[in-house]
């Protein structure tokens, strides 16, 4: 198989442990922010950390957001992690609305406040979660989740939550204060993680290998 | 029930892992590189590295260490000392961190917090407090891996750093660092009515009952562990086992 990662360097993140991650696990793997080579990919990251608007900014400003929804479009598998994950809904609300890609319908808020008393919420929430499926959409066949056993944690890192408008858009989540929080999303081609498959171990680096079955 | 996560933290002098006693007194373990990955491959849920003489010397001296590990070890990588400027925390970055810890340079200047927060998020940067106990209730906070005091009191410190935008905190007792006598609970409990961001504890843990009275007593959301590791007197296999046994919540790991 002639697969080519291209992961989208718009100036956000640590994206050389994203690319480390796909070496490791022998992947054709580039780092790019040129539109040409982009378009040439089988498959597309989109990394990301921080705040929304800076990177919705800095994606805008390199001419890659119409790039990426037009890739998308096409059919080619597209992976957003974290705070790409969350640009790949509709808008932010994070400070004041930011409007994001618009591949899967949905938004990004705050984190719902914990309903249970002897468990609050720390924002930002860092930490090891294990992924649950989410009730109406629980086959992970042949998804980034495929093999997965639900016991497994992945590393969280997030201030702010994804939410799909449907809740078919959601592959699996984790439990925090008794709430359902969205951790996989998906709709055909496009999906995304809100954890960092590249900072969970074993258990992470097999994500990324199943995406790149894809 | 409280979730927690379970942190090597790794003090290196030059090209060496180091373990003192109150941050001082230096002992030579090893290999830095080799024990992160020894941790790495026995289930720590991250890594913090501190360069115990960066601020002195004005800068920080582990990049080639980092960006060695950072190709074997795939768990989120904190790294502190002598960083001082957005450019110094993006180069650590770079290498293949995810996080950078200040202490001397954002004391010297608080802005510094703001500047990196904005720049790379709250969730890249880790304030790390060395804080000294002066009275019953009240700690100083020290600077320079513990050499200096600053006459700045903890909770107004720990205030200030919150409302500028650290993504937490790392909590060092000067006092119980490498002493094995627990953690100064006190400070834990008193940092953690004081700021709403998550703490990692640090200094002190002798056995496994001082990380179950962090956690359940003064409520650590992760602990830093140096010595017990270093020395082999407890591994994150035992540690972990204990954890499940007094149901402390911790990262589901299968090997």
């Amino acid at each position: 198989m002639n697969n080519k990662i291209v992961i989208i360097d718009y100036g956000i993140g640590n994206i050389l442990s994203v690319k480390q991650g796909f070496q490791k696990i022998g992947a054709n793997v580039i780092v790019s922010s040129n539109i040409k080579i982009i378009e040439t990919a089988t498959h597309i990251v989109l990394p990301g950390v921080g705040a929304y608007e800076n990177a919705m900014n800095a994606l805008n400003q390199l001419k890659l957001t119409d790039v990426v929804i037009k890739i998308a479009n096409k059919g080619v598998p597209l992976l957003g992690i974290c705070l790409g994950m969350q640009m790949l809904l509709d808008e932010s609300h994070e400070f004041g609305i930011t409007k994001g890609l618009g591949l899967i319908p949905g938004r990004v808020e705050n984190f719902p406040l914990s309903i249970l008393e002897n468990e609050p919420i720390k924002v930002p929430q860092i930490n090891w979660h294990e992924l649950v499926p989410n009730q109406s959409n629980n086959n992970w066949q042949n998804s980034i989740l495929s093999n997965q056993k639900q016991s497994d944690s992945v590393y969280f890192v997030h201030s702010f939550v994804a939410n799909p408008s449907h809740e078919k858009h959601k592959l699996a989540e984790y439990m925090c204060g008794g709430n359902r929080i969205t951790a996989v999303i998906e709709k055909d081609n496009v999906m995304g993680c809100q954890f960092h498959p590249e900072k969970s171990g074993t258990t992470g680096l097999n994500i990324l290998k199943n995406f790149t079955s894809l | 029930m409280k979730r927690v996560r379970l942190i090597s933290r790794l003090d290196i002098k030059g090209e060496n892992l180091i373990k003192g006693i109150h941050l001082e007194g230096l002992r030579v373990i090893g290999s830095p590189s080799e024990y992160a990955l020894k941790y790495y491959n026995q289930g720590a849920d991250e890594l913090i590295f501190m360069d115990t003489v960066a601020s002195l010397y004005g800068r920080n001296h582990l990049g080639n260490i980092i960006k060695s590990v950072s190709e074997e070890i795939f768990i989120p990588m904190t790294v502190g000392g002598g960083i001082r400027s957005v450019e110094n925390a993006i180069e650590i970055l770079r290498l293949g961190a995810d996080k950078v810890a200040v202490n001397t340079a954002a004391v010297m200047r608080p802005n510094l917090i703001s500047e990196i927060s904005n720049a790379l998020g709250s969730q890249a940067l880790v304030v790390s407090i060395e804080a000294k106990k002066i009275s019953t209730d009240k700690w100083e906070i020290y600077t320079d891996n513990g050499r200096e005091s600053t006459g700045i009191d903890l909770v107004d410190w720990l205030t200030e750093v919150e409302s500028l935008g650290a993504g937490e905190i790392l909590l060092t007792s000067v006092d119980n660092e490498g002493t094995r006598k627990g953690f100064d609970l006190e400070l834990i409990k008193t940092a953690s009515n004081t700021i709403s961001i998550p703490i990692i504890a640090s200094g002190g843990m002798g056995k496994y009952k001082d990380l179950q009275d962090a956690v359940n007593e003064a409520g650590a959301d992760a602990i830093a562990m140096a010595d017990i590791l270093h020395f082999n007197r407890m591994t994150f296999a035992s540690i972990r086992e204990q954890s499940i046994n007094s149901k402390i919540v911790i990262r589901k790991y299968c090997e």
